[in-house]
């Protein structure tokens, strides 16, 4: 039933999505996973916000994976987010040198998360964004989202995506700049101030 | 008033039989649980109400989604896919082994791309500090491997069968024995989390969340079939698991060049 036949195309199905369940923190998350921007960089841009659901509580047992372009606009494709340690069997963590792009960050108790990377460069017509995905105990498909930062109105102006969002719900998907210099994004699963959340086709 | 695995049985008959309506109905195949599936009382508060915005990855080829980030040597250890041979001693548990290919629906094995496994000790319980069950922890196993897939897109795990274990959404809820999956594909719209299941568990009726799967077939592909070539002679027993990722990828531009 689970070896399939790749020489009859009907049988190609998707393998469903299940929940990451409660007890994937010693499993998935790792040291340095929300530390995307290169140690010491100048232009590194702090994100952090709260996943909440539809009662607006806090999610402890939630992550969310960060990918986007460097700030020329260019796909990463150097490896090394989650270095393994050969000699220890643990973690070596990122260089700090090397930009991969990808980050994942769990909430902590406070259903809080938070993640420094490099503001991304525009590609295609897109404004400049970072895409998210989210994942929860509860959650059976993860969601995929995205954050686009303040500050280029003309380009977010004219973002495709941006454009078809109702106008209502359209900052669900812009971090709001802090007096802090960080960037708040928060993930509302359900009700009030919901998030946009996308499917790709 | 206190939940009841006949309330939860009831409640995923009903699912299915509404499931089965649109079917019949006309309305598509589901191959993906619905995000509102009740029978999980997790799910209710965490699923979005409003639906989603479809974006056609066709209309832009640029979109950073349709890459995928890049893991490589330096983030496995030879041993990350040796779950029995992580710690000083040998795990207790039946050994197993776990092979298969990661493929798109196209059918075309996945390359260098990046498999994590989680798992329960063979008595049922996660190395997790929350984790409350009352079933002894195995100081010889974590329960945690990962893998990059290889040139013909295949994958391998040496570990224990791990244990059915208790939860407590209901009176006597228990989750039928599994491997939780984590996977990369060539692009970040195909990512996706499971969790692979044992051929012939009895415990799949009464487990919600197996059987937010609605579509019959679809919850069968989440099964892994025994597979004798693959059992290790006077070592371990052998499951066979091909996963297919859903979801757009730029198929277009390796046909282009």
């Amino acid at each position: 039933m689970t070896k399939i036949d790749t020489s009859r195309p009907e049988t190609v199905l998707p393998t469903p999505s299940h929940t990451v369940g409660p007890f994937y923190g010693h499993a998935l998350p790792f040291p340095g996973g929300g530390d995307i921007a290169p140690v010491g960089h100048p232009d590194t841009l702090t994100l952090q916000g709260y996943i909440t659901d539809g009662a607006g509580t806090p999610l402890p047992d939630a992550f969310l994976e960060l990918w986007s372009a460097d700030p020329e606009g260019n796909v990463p494709q150097v490896d090394g987010s989650i270095r393994r340690d050969p000699a220890s069997g643990g973690y070596l963590g990122r260089n700090g040198v090397e930009f991969t792009g990808w980050g994942r960050i769990q909430t902590d108790a406070n259903g809080h998360w938070s993640a420094r990377t490099l503001r991304p460069g525009a590609r295609g017509q897109s404004a400049p964004y970072i895409s998210v995905c989210v994942f929860a105990r509860g959650l059976l498909v993860h969601l995929y989202t995205r954050i686009y930062l303040p500050g280029d109105e003309a380009a977010l102006a004219a973002d495709p995506l941006l454009n078809r969002v109702p106008a209502e719900r359209r900052d669900t998907l812009i971090a709001r700049k802090q007096d802090d210099g960080t960037y708040r994004f928060d993930i509302r699963l359900q009700g009030e101030g919901e998030t946009v959340f996308l499917e790709y086709q | 008033m206190t939940l009841t695995q006949h309330d939860i049985d009831r409640e995923i008959a009903a699912e299915h039989a509404a499931y089965e309506k649109r079917l019949a109905d006309g309305a598509p195949v589901e191959h993906q649980p619905r995000r509102d599936y009740a029978p999980y009382r997790s799910s209710v508060l965490r699923h979005p109400k409003q639906p989603p915005i479809s974006i056609d990855v066709s209309k832009d080829p640029e979109l950073v989604e349709l890459h995928s980030p890049a893991f490589g040597e330096r983030d496995i250890t030879e041993i990350d896919n040796d779950l029995t041979r992580q710690h000083n001693g040998e795990p207790i548990g039946e050994r197993i082994t776990v092979e298969g290919r990661l493929l798109d629906r196209d059918g075309r094995p996945l390359r260098g791309q990046l498999v994590e496994i989680w798992q329960a000790n063979s008595a049922g319980r996660y190395a997790h500090q929350r984790e409350q069950h009352d079933a002894p922890l195995d100081p010889n196993f974590t329960g945690v491997g990962r893998t990059l897939t290889d040139d013909s897109g295949c994958y391998r795990f040496t570990t224990v069968q791990p244990g059915p274990y208790p939860w407590r959404q209901h009176v006597n809820a228990w989750r039928p024995a599994h491997i939780h999956f984590s996977i990369f594909g060539s692009a970040f719209t195909q990512r996706l989390v499971t969790q692979m299941y044992f051929p012939s568990d009895p415990l799949f009726p009464y487990d919600p969340i197996i059987q937010s799967v609605t579509d019959d077939a679809a919850r069968q592909r989440l099964v892994a079939t025994y597979d004798h070539s693959l059992s290790v002679p006077e070592f371990s027993m052998g499951y066979h698991w091909d996963i297919v990722l859903d979801g757009p990828q730029a198929t277009w531009i390796e046909e282009g060049r």
